[in-house]
């Protein structure tokens, strides 16, 4: 192999790997939306969510067909979301955090909404063309998911001593899941240095002021940046998406190349 | 929960259409909200490029005992209807 051939190895290598984290973190987010589906407090919430996940759900078709088609060997978005392990499986730890209760999964929508929102805005402007166009798409979706997201945790932050003991309790637990959303690596480097999708650690300050300004209407406190639970960029997982993993590849690992 | 929320009557301006029209029902605690569940609940399929949402207890209608009163008088008022004239060929299918 040639040395222009080896860094152009590495750089598809780099992108499929920013793929796989963009598909991973919608799809594991969206199944976990999902689960609400018939359980939420009000019809028009189930509904809310429902359609949060499927949104969710659709990009991750986008990000993982990409992914496919960069890596080269022939396998789906299908494949890619039914047929791997969860080493293999490349989302932030705060997406696969269990809903707990109706506050929890508002909140971890709103950690990551607006985290969201604000990656998508700068790869609207990705140096790769099939990036941009994804990102223009999930942005308009994603707008609304925060929108919808920061008004319920201001809502309920700043509602009864019960809604706002419970907001605060999810804030509290999840905040140290946040912290990996701005850790980068050397694939992290090698993408922006192409100019295809920023340095994660570029979108903190942002996200700090979007973030400080609904807690402080939600009259919520965060917890001050500690020690950060990291590893799901990786591959290294809690336990809980192994139990995701059952539940959403349970059919395509039982019966095969099913269709329906 | 829901019961605790009021309820709202919801209209949409379709695609194309130029009035809006009423779609349904829904409940939410204020109207902001309100039109944050319409676009959930009844633009799932494209129907709409605007929400109009109203107090459902803000609406005043009138009353089913006095249907004979209110609209019987106009059902023996056939002039009303512009059936008389004659449509001129060229005019087509109206």
């Amino acid at each position: 192999m040639s040395a222009a051939q080896q860094t152009g190895a590495a750089e598809s290598a780099a992108l499929f790997e920013f793929l796989l984290r963009m598909g991973d973190n919608a799809l594991i987010l969206g199944h976990r939306v999902s689960e609400w589906c018939g359980h939420s407090p009000a019809l028009e919430e189930d509904i809310a969510l429902s359609n949060t996940a499927l949104d969710l759900i659709g990009q991750t078709q986008l990000w993982l067909a990409l992914a496919g088609e960069v890596e080269g060997r022939g396998r789906s978005a299908d494949d890619l979301a039914y047929l791997r392990d969860g080493l293999d499986f490349r989302n932030v730890l705060l997406v696969e955090r269990p809903n707990g209760d109706f506050g929890k999964t508002l909140m971890r929508q709103f950690l990551f909404d607006a985290w969201h929102y604000l990656l998508l805005k700068a790869l609207k402007g990705s140096s790769d063309r099939r990036i941009a166009e994804i990102a223009e798409k999930a942005s308009k979706e994603v707008a609304y998911h925060l929108d919808r997201s920061r008004d319920l945790v201001i809502r309920l932050g700043d509602g009864t001593a019960e809604s706002h003991r419970r907001m605060q309790d999810a804030l509290d637990d999840l905040w140290p899941y946040t912290g990996e959303l701005f850790m980068g690596d050397a694939s992290d480097t090698a993408i922006a240095a192409d100019g295809a999708a920023p340095e994660p650690a570029s979108l903190k300050a942002s996200w700090d002021e979007l973030v400080a300004e609904a807690l402080t209407e939600a009259t919520l406190k965060a917890p001050a940046d500690g020690y950060m639970q990291k590893g799901g960029k990786r591959g290294v997982h809690t336990e809980h998406l192994g139990f995701i993993l059952s539940d959403l590849q349970f059919l395509q690992r039982a019966y095969p190349g099913g269709t329906w | 929960m829901s019961i605790e929320w009021p309820l709202w009557e919801v209209f949409i301006r379709g695609q194309h259409g130029l009035n809006h029209r009423h779609v349904g029902s829904l409940h939410a605690p204020d109207a902001e909200m309100a039109v944050n569940n319409a676009r959930d609940v009844y633009t799932r399929r494209n129907e709409g490029v605007s929400i109009w949402v109203v107090r459902s207890s803000d609406i005043t209608a009138s009353a089913p005992s006095e249907k004979g009163p209110l609209f019987e008088p106009s059902n023996s008022k056939v002039y009303r209807h512009p059936t008389f004239f004659d449509v001129p060929d060229e005019v087509g299918h109206m």
